[in-house]
């Protein structure tokens, strides 16, 4: 009896000390890439952020060292409630480490509370909402591509000085388009313009007519897309069948990825102006990576500004882990470290992570070529400008974030 | 809200345009529902499958929208035939949940398939140079297209009623469907008809893709946006009712664009809306017979 208790004490001792050195040597991530898989968002976010997520998996180096990284993916499907629930799944069930992606501001933001909750890593990629580094910021929050303030900036300020003094918005009705207006309209109000008014219309909207039509007869100079993928492309394709701008009037694009440009096609798209942080053909580092990105994409595609965020994420993502030793499975811990080691990488160049979460990196001001002057099936833009990273986003010092405050 | 007189004109014609296509596509669904006795739930994979036949007939052997309008529309007919030859055809007599269970099965599988090809922001279709650029009415500055899509789909939405409704075939269609044994009696070759009456429905579908494609994008989804509004409007004007599902389709078509108008929030919606209080007070659907 006696040496069967201390066989049993012996081993729970053994069992506690393995578990210590495991813990100690804990070389394992689990990384959920959560996107809309088929809907409006799924060609600049969905299989093809999953596939960034994999090749920064490979390229980090990480698995020669004897990391194990596992990467599964999810479909939010555009709806706040799916998208938590998958998170929360995730986390309880699948032990997840690290969410990416997710596109839809709605959603991230959902998601965002959720993360924090269960102390893991939250890379936001896809998402425009400067909330997530404002208003709703979190200490386990990475804002990586772009936000609605830099797309304002950028975009809004250079429509403004090119004499687009009065603005009328197309808006998606949701909380993305909701931040894209503000921002952009105070934007516009601060460079001496004004706002003649805005119509909102529902997420996925097939037929823009009605909404152009309210846009044509204010009379306003610019009409303000403050929507994204299909909807943008619809709103541009439809705008040019009603004779927008022979009637004088400018589109603003506020967010126009390179998929929509496909979409829309040149012959539609050619003179537009927008921004983005992240183009394929910009340098010869982001050209090498994009040809082996758009080899195993099934449609040969180049990646999206959202999907090279997401590998640019991950790659600091790993290199923060690789600094720790091991993965403590401590989001804020995990996130502070990003915090702490300057962003270098291959598609967005060196920057940094501000205390809110907000990544820093210049953004890139774009012409879309005409049919003529592209070369090449995905040769689409013109650089037209570029604003400094320290320009580009947030100040820090007017961020509300909350994580600021001392 | 002030009203404007001129937007509110505006509003109208584009509502006409949209009602131009939930009229080509629900009279689809009655020709097939008063026909077959199939709640067809692959209209919309048809509808798309059109508009994806208009592309590539431009892009792979260069043929243009014209010979599209007439080419596409038979082509995806007939594929519609097969799938009613091979499939449909086992479950004829059967309750109407294993026609829409099967069809929506189709529509998932067909949507998934190009999808896989194709990602899901669609490809650019350009409007025929023919019909390029615009008129000012006035109140409204019109694009030829739209005003060509709304007279040619009336044309065929009417074309079809006569040819259900006025003609000796229809009279044959219309009577097999009733007792269908008694018709073969005389003669006639009952499955052929029927097999052809569901190439003309998904035909017609093809003809809303077509006409669709230089508007919207061509995408893998457009269809099932559409779909749902569709049966609305099916539901509605009364399953099976030709006429009926014409007037709908344009009137449904203008209430949306009023909509969009005063409250566009709602838009999205408000044919559902107007769905629930139709089947509230006449579940049988404004035209339909009761059953």
């Amino acid at each position: 009896m006696k040496n069967k208790i201390s066989t049993a004490l012996l081993g729970t001792a053994l069992s506690l000390a393995m578990a210590g050195i495991a813990m100690a040597q804990d070389k394992t991530v689990k990384i959920g890439a959560l996107s809309d898989q088929s809907g409006l968002y799924a060609d600049l976010g969905g299989p093809g952020s999953t596939l960034a997520a994999q090749m920064a998996a490979e390229d980090s180096g990480l698995m020669a060292k004897g990391w194990k990284i596992d990467i599964i993916s999810g479909d939010h499907q555009n709806k706040p409630d799916i998208g938590s629930n998958i998170a929360r799944q995730w986390f309880d069930v699948d032990k997840v480490d690290t969410i990416v992606d997710v596109p839809n501001s709605g959603v991230a933001l959902a998601v965002n509370n959720i993360v924090k909750e269960k102390n893991g890593v939250y890379i936001n990629s896809g998402a425009a909402t400067s909330d997530l580094t404002n208003a709703q910021c979190s200490p386990n929050t990475v804002h990586w591509t772009y936000d609605t303030y830099m797309l304002a900036h950028s975009t809004g300020q250079a429509m403004v000085k090119a004499g687009g003094d009065s603005w009328f918005f197309l808006t998606a009705d949701y909380a993305f388009g909701a931040a894209l207006e503000r921002d952009t309209s105070e934007v516009v109000k601060s460079s001496g313009g004004k706002v003649v008014g805005g119509v909102k219309h529902p997420l996925n909207t097939a037929d823009f007519s009605s909404f152009l039509l309210q846009a044509q007869s204010s009379k306003a100079k610019v009409i303000g897309l403050a929507n994204a993928g299909g909807d943008t492309t619809n709103s541009i394709k439809q705008a040019a069948e009603f004779g927008i701008s022979k009637g004088g009037q400018k589109l603003a694009a506020l967010l126009l990825f390179i998929t929509d440009v496909k979409a829309i096609g040149l012959e539609t798209a050619q003179g537009l102006s927008f921004t983005e942080t992240f183009y394929w053909d910009l340098n010869d580092k982001t050209r090498e990576f994009s040809k082996k990105f758009a080899a195993r994409m099934k449609n040969g595609a180049p990646p999206s500004m959202v999907q090279a965020g997401v590998y640019a994420g991950l790659i600091h993502y790993f290199k923060a882990l690789e600094a720790l030793g091991s993965n403590p499975h401590d989001g804020v811990k995990i996130v502070a470290k990003m915090k702490e080691l300057p962003t270098d990488d291959p598609l967005f160049g060196q920057g940094k992570i501000e205390a809110n979460g907000r990544k820093i990196h210049p953004g890139y001001l774009f012409e879309v070529k005409k049919p003529s002057e592209s070369k090449a099936p995905w040769d689409f833009y013109k650089l037209a400008g570029t604003v400094p990273a320290d320009q580009a986003f947030t100040p820090i010092e007017k961020s509300t974030c909350a994580l600021l405050k001392k | 809200m002030s009203i404007n007189l001129q937007a509110l004109s505006a509003q109208l014609l584009v509502g006409l345009i949209n009602g131009s296509f939930y009229a080509l596509l629900s009279l689809g669904l009655a020709v097939i529902f008063g026909m077959l006795n199939i709640i067809n739930f692959a209209h919309g994979a048809v509808y798309m499958m059109g508009a994806f036949a208009a592309y590539f007939l431009l892009n792979l052997a260069g043929i243009g929208y014209w010979p599209a309008l007439i080419l596409a529309p038979l082509a995806v007919g007939l594929f519609g035939m097969v799938m009613e030859r091979t499939m449909l055809k086992w479950i004829a007599n059967l309750d109407h949940l294993y026609g829409l269970l099967l069809t929506f099965g189709l529509a998932l599988i067909i949507q998934g398939v190009f999808q896989n090809y194709f990602g899901s922001s669609g490809l650019p279709y350009a409007i025929p140079d023919a019909l390029k650029g615009g008129m000012n009415l006035g109140f409204m500055f019109l694009p030829i297209y739209r005003g060509w899509v709304v007279i040619f789909s009336l044309v065929v939405c009417l074309a079809t009623w006569f040819l259900i409704e006025r003609t000796r075939l229809g009279a044959y269609l219309r009577a097999a469907t009733e007792n269908p044994t008694l018709v073969r009696a005389f003669g006639i070759n009952v499955p052929l008809m029927i097999t052809l009456t569901y190439g003309l429905g998904v035909g017609l579908a093809a003809l809303a893709g077509v006409l669709s494609a230089p508007i919207n994008q061509v995408r893998p989804l457009m269809g099932a946006d559409l779909i749902i509004v569709v049966f609305a409007v099916v539901v509605i004007g009364g399953m099976g009712s030709i006429m009926g599902s014409i007037i709908t389709g344009f009137t449904l078509g203008i209430i949306e664009g009023l909509t969009k108008y005063f409250y566009p929030e709602a838009s999205n919606t408000v044919v559902f809306v107007l769905m629930v209080l139709v089947l509230l007070v006449k579940p049988s659907g404004l035209t339909g017979r009761a059953a």
